[in-house]
């Protein structure tokens, strides 16, 4: 018995050691002047941490970098700001309000909606990139920040609205007629008996939208232009576009700052990101 | 389906016109359902007529039949990618699956710090898969990374080069794409576990059958459902794998690591190929759905049984 203790607690610690390790590199390399990291092993702690790649990463180094990405990471982190909140709000917004008309209110076709809503999830942006792409431009905003928002707002609709119908179909359907026999109309039982009790899953979706924004590059490459670039895309163009040697601490620095929001959202929200993370895991 | 809502019941005995709050519900609706028919399946229709036509920077709406497709298929860019992706997706789903299962049983044996290793198999999640590629292609750097460490501990024939190597880079997308996501299968799982009947574990402990046995023969039987979900996200990570690919092995060496998805990415944007890109793209729709539509009519059956729950 304890031998089977000690093997599980065992085998649990390895595991954890092998996710960890990576995330460990990124951040001691990160830390690192380059003649250590060329001497010494990816899994030596660094001897005279600094945070010179930090700054170099954020703030950029015009004598290091070429092809005009010599501004650091710092405009295209205010870049992915810009996109993330408005496009956050806007999907878990249009989100709750469809998904509450979709569970609360008897209308012809909603199955078909339902259904229609649950296989767009799965379709691959890829399928649809270039009638966007078409559409955007139509409407005179490609290559700029509210191009971004509408085709994020696009994206994170299906998701959104999936996870809202789900959780109201749960609400008891006698709350839902005692509510409509008081006379209650479509907008004050959303404002004040949905949207309450929805108050987790509101949690959720928000977590959620944040991390898959702000992660996303296919959209971002293809909808930013040069004066949208997120962080993602800038990030993949640093560490791609770099001349004459390349500075693995100054590409872990900007991958940790990179992922640093998401990791925070992430490591603050716990329980929230951990139960909507199986509803959302179609979105990949 | 059709029966009247309460409101309307209401509404309707007074004979005078009168706004219906189901009227509101259906404009609330509008918007989602424009996206819907527009972006989604309209545009998927426009990317379908796109593949019939000659269109290369630019659509032109010259068709020339099935040329793309025919092209397609004798393009030997697109096979690799297409017998990159059932490498990947073996390698990939079934690692998840296999190490997921695992670490949600181990956890499921009632440790200590439970929490702390599940915010640790799942930290991966929550970064993108850009970031995933940049760190996991410093660490199988051959020169500076994981080979080279290796070797300084005294084991100097050690060989870990599969980034660079035109034969082994496809395999390097397994080994990054599971660490991302191996903590989600572990999550599907352990809910799936924690809703294994208590009385299954005091009946076997009754009878002596030791753990391993139970897991293998009752435990896993009833997780049917569990390993189709598993299945399915992970087949749609899968085929839509394109920034992992892009940040780990740029599809290289060559097209050595290519994937559909980059496939069709590249030759819309980059390649003045739209018509060939469109077509690609159709071919991975119609594998996508393939795929997905057992778990779509799960699904829906489900909705409409339970509604919702």
């Amino acid at each position: 018995m304890r031998f089977n203790r000690l093997a599980l607690y065992g085998l649990l610690g390895i595991a954890a050691l092998m996710i960890l390790a990576p995330v460990f590199i990124m951040v001691s390399t990160s830390l690192k002047p380059m003649d250590e990291i060329r001497d010494g092993s990816i899994f030596a702690l660094p001897v005279e941490p600094s945070f010179d790649a930090w700054r170099e990463a954020w703030s950029g180094d015009c004598s290091q970098t070429a092809g005009g990405n010599c501004g650091g990471l710092s405009s295209s982190f205010l870049t992915s700001v810009k996109i993330v909140i408005p496009a956050l709000f806007l999907s878990v917004g249009l989100g709750a309000v469809t998904g509450y008309a979709l569970a609360a209110w008897k209308m012809r076709g909603a199955n078909l909606m339902f259904a229609a809503l649950l296989v767009g999830m799965f379709i691959p942006p890829q399928v649809t990139l270039y009638p966007l792409i078409i559409m955007v431009r139509e409407l005179g905003i490609f290559g700029s920040i509210p191009g971004l928002v509408l085709v994020h707002v696009i994206w994170g609709v299906a998701f959104t609205t999936m996870m809202f119908r789900n959780f109201f179909k749960t609400v008891p359907q006698d709350l839902l007629k005692a509510a409509r026999i008081d006379g209650a109309g479509f907008w004050p039982l959303f404002w004040h008996v949905m949207l309450p009790l929805s108050l987790p899953i509101l949690g959720v979706a928000m977590i959620l939208q944040f991390t898959y924004i702000w992660n996303d590059f296919l959209l971002g490459l293809t909808f930013g232009g040069r004066s949208g670039q997120p962080m993602t895309v800038a990030l993949n163009n640093l560490v791609g576009s770099q001349f004459g040697e390349k500075e693995y601490n100054v590409d872990m620095a900007a991958t940790m700052l990179t992922a640093l929001p998401t990791l925070a959202v992430y490591l603050l929200s716990g329980r929230l990101f951990v139960r909507g993370i199986a509803a959302g895991a179609v979105k990949g | 389906m059709a029966e009247p809502a309460q409101g309307a019941l209401k509404t309707s005995h007074d004979g005078r016109w009168r706004w219906r709050p189901q009227w509101t519900a259906r404009m609330a609706l509008i918007p989602a359902m424009t996206i819907t028919i527009v972006c989604f399946y309209g545009f998927i229709i426009w990317t379908f007529v796109i593949s019939l036509t000659r269109s290369r920077l630019l659509p032109v709406y010259k068709f020339t039949g099935f040329d793309q497709y025919v092209r397609l298929f004798a393009n030997e860019r697109w096979w690799t990618a297409m017998q990159n992706i059932a490498i990947h997706g073996f390698l990939f789903i079934g690692g998840c699956i296999v190490f997921g299962y695992l670490l949600a049983i181990l956890i499921d044996r009632g440790i200590k710090a439970e929490g702390m290793f599940r915010t640790v198999f799942m930290l991966p999640l929550s970064m993108s898969f850009i970031v995933t590629g940049v760190i996991w292609q410093w660490v199988m750097n051959p020169g500076l990374g994981l080979q080279d460490a290796v070797r300084e501990l005294g084991w100097t024939t050690f060989e870990f080069n599969w980034i660079v190597r035109q034969d082994r880079a496809i395999y390097t997308l397994a080994i990054a794409g599971i660490w991302q996501q191996v903590g989600l299968c572990m999550a599907l799982f352990l809910a799936g576990l924690r809703n294994v009947d208590p009385n299954i574990w005091k009946a076997s402990r009754v009878d002596g059958i030791p753990v391993w046995r139970v897991y293998l023969h009752v435990i896993t039987p009833m997780m049917r459902t569990v390993f189709f979900t598993v299945f399915i996200l992970m087949s749609a990570i899968v085929m839509k794998a394109y920034d992992l690919v892009v940040a780990l092995t740029g599809g290289g060496p060559g097209f050595s690591s290519d994937l559909p998805a980059k496939f069709v990415v590249d030759h819309i944007l980059n390649r003045q190929e739209l018509g060939l890109g469109a077509a690609g793209a159709f071919v991975l729709l119609c594998t996508v759905i393939a795929v997905i539509s057992p778990y779509i009519h799960f699904e829906l059956r489900k909705a409409r049984d339970g509604g919702g729950h």
